[in-house]
């Protein structure tokens, strides 16, 4: 049929189920320009506008005192987002793929619901349990703790915002990945903490990565929960991403992109393990992250 | 897909793995406490607000215009993103070109690009003295500080959910239909819009739902870019803080819970595309 079709069109050469040369290389060609106007030259910009005044200003808008405590509050916030983030999430991950229970639609539901809110509503429900006749508030402030335009409320927003990502990442996995291999550990006698660490784990250890690795590139990068319960101190609440702000509207331009290029390589390495995890581990992720 | 997803081993009288009380009681704590508190507080606050109380923030002029706005752009956003996206994805999927690889790892940058890095860098670029901005000034066309730079600001934070949904739907779409097609003599734009667009339906429609939710909420590329004037430029979440800072509590709630009020319906529309279009290709098949 198909080559009854080849010899039919005229000319000979041209596949039927392939667009015309033309309409392919104006397809590319616009695929290429969008992105490059939307996603490339942003990265550019940043670089450009970073380096602009030369090394030497970029430097020094990093060893400034208060970009420093940002930075420090930044990673500071990612060491205790990321390990409480993958702790529960496997925790989580097992019981939803493990067992059989009620309301399991129900809750995987809600793990999918931070990234629906808005993270200026996830840092306004903060304020609503922490501020000012909020349901806490009494409570703070008898045994005098500060959560609110405080450390600890820039840590509850920023959970809330990456909560999903390691569960995301294992549900799936473990779905495929089927539970054969535990319960023979199980019947060859190996106790649950064995059975853990010398099945379970190996086995997701790629897409347990996978998913800190996007947990830790939000965790760095968010903005709106973290602006709304961070009180905006300069040297003691402020993120990174808040410094850029402050120095933005202050109109130190080539402060703002120094720091902001600090965050997009960030990016850039997230991108690259990912796109590497994805490439030489696909088979140990997720399904819908394999890439052949 | 879906259907499989959901499906554990089948569990006999006594399931031997270990850790079911253990593991859910975590699981149910966490989400508890980081997740389902913080948002039950801003429910209960919500209903607190009575009727009166509702009516007297909706019928502000001010939280009126935040909210067409917010979703007059969220929606044209997500539908640009749309196209872009099948274009992008298309492309990738279909043809070898020398930098496809590179293309195809870009796509996730505005995923993995903190939003104020983006926010300041679209600014920058579209700003009436930016690198495109000033030839667009020439035409007097104004992109940033006004409602086509909120589009634009949207456009690239929805872009990774529409290539990435429709992406792995393409891939595994046999050719075979397609041969069929140009087999009985349809054009390559007859296959493209019988046989390839309606395949391609639910995974543009979770897409676009997954990039208009993300719009709606999104708040740190947009207000750089934006400018911000109240009435005209100012988005639903922007307000929210706003109000916040006046210490008006009620007004800020009214908005947020809108806000996700709506991030539920496309939370469940996203949810429900699958079991629709199951049911309908059953019918027919």
């Amino acid at each position: 049929m198909a080559d009854r079709l080849t010899e039919r069109s005229n000319p000979p050469s041209r596949d039927p189920l392939q667009e015309p040369a033309w309409l392919r290389a104006l397809l590319i060609g616009a695929a290429v320009l969008s992105m490059a106007l939307l996603v490339v030259l942003p990265l550019a910009m940043v670089l450009a506008s970073a380096f602009g005044d030369g090394f030497r200003a970029w430097w020094d808008a990093l060893a400034e005192h208060d970009a420093r405590a940002a930075l420090k509050l930044t990673l500071i916030t990612a060491a205790i987002v990321i390990p409480i983030n993958a702790v529960f999430g496997v925790f989580a991950a097992w019981a939803l793929t493990r067992f059989e229970f009620r309301g399991k639609r129900v809750l995987l539901a809600f793990i999918d619901l931070p990234f629906a809110v808005s993270p200026v509503v996830a840092g306004l429900c903060l304020v609503l349990l922490f501020g000012t006749n909020g349901w806490f508030h009494a409570f703070l402030q008898e045994h005098d703790i500060k959560i609110l335009f405080a450390r600890p409320g820039i840590v509850l927003a920023t959970l809330f915002v990456t909560f999903p990502f390691v569960v995301r990442e294992l549900v799936p996995l473990m779905q495929q990945q089927g539970a054969d291999e535990e319960l023979a550990a199980r019947s060859l006698g190996a106790g649950a903490w064995t059975m853990f660490r010398r099945v379970t784990l190996p086995n997701i250890k790629w897409g347990l990565l996978y998913g800190v690795l996007l947990c830790g590139a939000r965790a760095m990068g968010e903005f709106g929960a973290v602006s709304v319960v961070s009180g905006h101190i300069r040297g003691l609440t402020n993120t990174l991403p808040l410094h850029i702000e402050i120095l933005y509207n202050e109109f130190d331009g080539t402060a703002a992109f120094a720091v902001a290029s600090l965050l997009a390589g960030l990016a850039l390495v997230t991108l690259v393990l990912k796109f590497w995890l994805e490439a030489r581990h696909g088979d140990a992720l997720a399904n819908s992250h394999r890439r052949h | 897909m879906s259907a499989v997803a959901l499906r554990t081993p089948r569990v006999r009288k006594r399931n031997p793995l270990p850790g079911f009380g253990l593991s859910l009681g975590l699981g149910m704590a966490w989400l508890g406490v980081v997740v389902v508190l913080p948002l039950a507080a801003l429910a209960v606050r919500a209903a607190g607000l009575g009727a009166q109380g509702w009516l007297r923030a909706l019928r502000d002029e001010r939280v009126q215009e935040a909210l067409k706005l917010s979703f007059g752009a969220s929606l044209t956003a997500a539908a640009i993103a749309s196209v872009v996206g099948a274009l992008v994805a298309w492309v990738l999927v279909r043809y070898r070109f020398p930098g496809r690889r590179l293309l195809d790892a870009l796509v996730d940058l505005p995923f993995a690009l903190p939003t104020a890095v983006a926010g300041i860098a679209l600014t920058a670029i579209y700003a009436p003295n930016g690198w495109v901005g000033k030839l667009l000034a020439a035409y007097d066309i104004k992109v940033a500080y006004a409602v086509p730079g909120i589009v634009l600001a949207l456009v690239f934070i929805g872009l990774p959910f529409t290539v990435r949904t429709l992406q792995p739907v393409l891939e595994t779409l046999g050719r075979e239909p397609e041969e069929a097609a140009a087999s009985l003599g349809a054009s390559r734009f007859t296959t493209f819009r019988r046989v390839i667009v309606p395949e391609l339906l639910p995974a543009w429609l979770t897409g676009f739902s997954l990039a208009f939710a993300r719009a709606l909420g999104e708040y740190g590329s947009v207000i750089f870019i934006a400018g911000n004037l109240p009435y005209k430029t100012e988005i639903a979440p922007l307000l929210i803080t706003i109000r916040l800072e006046e210490y008006d509590y009620n007004g800020a709630v009214a908005i947020a819970a809108l806000l996700l009020v709506a991030s539920f319906a496309c939370l469940l529309v996203i949810n429900l595309i699958p079991l629709l279009f199951e049911k309908k290709g059953k019918r027919n098949g």
